[in-house]
């Protein structure tokens, strides 16, 4: 005990002497946590829609006019010429190009049908699916009013109609904003970061400089030097949660919903799960680039494949069980249902069980491995 | 110029020897490529929905089998109270909730309205109000059924054509943006360590005392990760073309062209953080967790810059990956020409030659 206190001294004092490396885990975290949730919008607004008018007539005046006034469309511009609206979305001006061809009004009156061309930029993946959507719920829309602009309005069939009333509700975001979702999950990121990258560096950089062999030397004995490293970056990872915690409530007025217990509990298991991955790094790494790059494998891998972004249900199977191997994909849901719903223990405990298998799973490999390779 | 390519070849020799370092470097993006490829699509599919008859007619039947038919939707357990609603979302096994009140069908026949709830887990807004939106869809289309007699005579129908995506290839999507983020990282990744490690190893004084001029230096420590990058490139194109059947409808020359100056761009940007560090740590850091986050959030293909604040779409100029993106985008996606991204390629040529100036000169101050 008294050669832990010793090593856990060393570790703390190696730590604090660092001052890049100590404002790189403190202040990064809580500078890209302050920032970086006003970038990360999904909300689709502001599409940038062309359209070439071949008709001039009052109806195109007015789908036009319902177009710009949906509040999804900007108006880009208003080509001659197909050609030249194509322009536009090869210039990246336009996202849509709407194209109403000629005699549109006197087709549409006379043989109760017309078509419209409506070219998207299939290569905006978000934001061109959900523009031509809407798109055509506008169009749709027109489409109602103008049966009752064309035909008399005495139209009382509606009466005798089976009509279905959908009353919607929105739970837990009633505003729709979508930071809510999003600080959380950059939080848990940002933790992850921290955990998983600085103890891989920092032990393969005792490798590297071959500091390990003189401790290798000593009679310290490996757990106690392996509990050396893991402490002190848990403590500090801790440290970085719960000023994230803070800056989510002075910033962005989150407190969580559930309780505080709960989450603490979650993080610290979580951060023994990622400090076991980085243990496991540096075991595998000869230098701190390898580490790095390791580490940064696995980052994308937890970011992209997590949930973060992504609704991890709509990914095929085997991606899924791939994203469910993964700690921070269970990290980041968890954080985000007590966050934002307030859920207790035993609606996510599945979620703990989880947690605590990395945990254990990592960090016995990392020991294992270890061993092996001194 | 003989000088030079002995340093060269020296560097070369030291960063092949590196067996385990080159299969990571290999190894990994093409592993990145293929997972995301297939893995990521902004779709949504698959979601947990509950429903809750209390009706048990006909018309709720239809309409929850109608549900279950749907590829969106993955029915779970029906509900079995309202304070079940409020647990399973907290579980989060559902994301959408439906109700049918208990008179649903007679309602339906009696007074012509009938009334369904549906209720959406908002935290994640896109996800709930597209899901909405397919549930509105999915009932409107059955009272449409339940009314075939009632049409609407005048009809524009839109005739949508999904330019240069025809197949609706998810990893279209996402190919561009992955390819620049990797680059981005791994280029910068490698370089900044370079100079580093010979001041934290000490054999930077060697380099000190011997007759290279500092832009040798730098130019033999960035050469060999040119080439390492560009048969990274080679072989992530290769993985896009002949697996994710991305189909490069460009100008594969220019394509070359332009990741050389986006790479040549990221090396000079390693290459200076190497020069103002002094701990390999310092520089990784430096250039992988802090470069990460904003390069996966402002170059555009998670997030549209254009809903971003001001500031963001200030901060977002300074990004090469940013213009990259654009480029891969336009060149390889829609096969435009020189003329369509000769902005982004000067921006790109700016950088690069700033940064190597700005490495060079922070190298000068370090020898003297």
């Amino acid at each position: 005990m008294k050669v832990l206190s010793f090593i856990l001294r060393k570790e703390f004092r190696q730590i604090f002497r660092d001052k890049i490396i100590l404002a790189m885990m403190f202040l990064m975290p809580t500078i890209q946590l302050i920032i970086m949730p006003w970038a990360a919008n999904f909300e689709v607004k502001n599409i940038n829609i062309a359209y070439i008018d071949h008709d001039h007539s009052s109806y195109s005046q007015k789908l036009i006019h319902k177009i710009a006034s949906s509040g999804y469309f900007k108006i880009a511009g208003s080509p001659d010429s197909y050609q030249k609206g194509l322009q536009m979305i090869e210039h990246g001006d336009a996202d849509l190009v709407l194209e109403i061809p000629a005699h549109f009004e006197r087709n549409l009156v006379r043989e109760k049908k017309q078509k419209l061309n409506l070219s998207v930029d299939a290569i905006n993946g978000t934001k061109s699916s959900l523009g031509g959507s809407y798109l055509v719920s506008v169009i749709g829309d027109f489409n109602s009013n103008l049966d009752i602009n064309i035909k008399s309005p005495d139209n009382t069939l509606n009466a005798a109609q089976a009509n279905i009333k959908v009353a919607n509700s929105n739970w837990y975001n009633p505003r729709a904003e979508y930071k809510y979702y999003m600080v959380p999950g950059i939080l848990v990121l940002l933790l992850t970061l921290i955990g998983g990258f600085i103890t891989a560096l920092n032990i393969v950089r005792e490798k590297e400089i071959g500091t390990i062999e003189q401790i290798n030397v000593t009679p310290i004995k490996k757990w106690q030097f392996i509990l050396g490293k893991l402490i002190p970056f848990w403590i500090v990872g801790m440290t970085v949660f719960t000023i994230g915690l803070i800056v989510m409530y002075i910033i962005y007025g989150i407190f969580p919903e559930g309780s505080l217990l709960t989450l603490y509990l979650f993080a610290a298991v979580y951060l023994i799960a990622l400090l076991g991955l980085g243990l496991l790094i540096s075991t595998f790494a000869d230098t701190q680039l390898q580490a790095m790059f390791i580490a940064f494998f696995f980052m994308m891998i937890f970011m992209l494949m997590s949930g973060f972004f992504t609704n991890t249900e709509s990914m095929p199977n085997w991606a899924r069980q791939i994203s469910n191997f993964t700690p921070v994909t269970h990290f980041i849901k968890v954080v985000r249902l007590i966050v934002l719903k307030g859920s207790g223990f035993n609606e996510i405990k599945t979620e703990f069980f989880y947690l605590i298998g990395f945990a254990i799973l990592l960090n016995t490999l990392a020991i294992f491995n270890y061993r092996k390779t001194s | 110029m003989k000088q030079l390519l002995v340093f060269i070849k020296k560097e070369f020799y030291h960063v092949f020897r590196d067996r385990r370092t080159l299969l990571i470097l290999f190894g990994l993006p093409m592993v990145q490529i293929i997972l995301f490829g297939y893995a990521l699509s902004s779709e949504v599919k698959n979601i947990g929905i509950a429903v809750q008859d209390n009706a048990h007619d006909i018309h709720s039947q239809q309409i929850i089998s109608k549900i279950q038919a749907s590829p969106y939707f993955k029915m779970q357990d029906p509900i079995l109270n309202y304070p079940d609603v409020e647990k399973r979302f907290k579980e989060g096994s559902i994301k959408c909730a439906v109700i049918f009140p208990v008179h649903f069908g007679e309602d339906l026949y009696r007074t012509g309205g009938a009334q369904i709830q549906v209720i959406a887990d908002a935290s994640d807004p896109n996800t709930a109000t597209i899901l909405t939106n397919y549930l509105n869809t999915i009932i409107n289309d059955y009272q449409q059924q339940l009314n075939p007699n009632i049409r609407t005579p005048y009809k524009i129908i839109p005739e949508v054509r999904l330019l240069y995506n025809e197949e609706q290839n998810g990893s279209l999507n996402f190919i561009p943006g992955v390819i620049a983020l990797i680059f981005m990282i791994v280029s910068t990744a490698l370089t900044s360590v370079s100079v580093v490690r010979e001041k934290e190893m000490g054999t930077m004084e060697i380099l000190l005392v011997s007759p290279f001029k500092p832009v040798m230096v730098l130019m033999a420590k960035a050469i060999p990760y040119l080439v390492l990058s560009l048969v990274n490139f080679v072989i992530i194109l290769l993985l896009s073309v002949y697996l994710l059947d991305v189909e490069i409808r460009g100008s594969l020359l220019l394509l070359f062209g332009e990741s050389i100056i986006f790479i040549i761009t990221c090396l000079s940007l390693g290459l200076l953080i190497s020069n103002v560090t002094n701990s390999q740590q310092t520089a990784m850091l430096i250039s992988m967790m802090g470069m990460m986050l904003p390069t996966l959030l402002l170059t555009g293909f998670m997030f549209p810059i254009e809903n971003m604040p001001w500031i963001f779409r200030v901060v977002s100029h300074i990004l090469p990956s940013r213009y990259y993106y654009d480029i891969v985008k336009a060149v390889m996606l829609k096969g435009l020409g020189f003329s369509y991204v000769w902005k982004e390629t000067l921006i790109l040529l700016g950088m690069a030659a700033g940064l190597l100036t700005l490495a060079l000169k922070k190298f000068k101050i370090r020898l003297s």
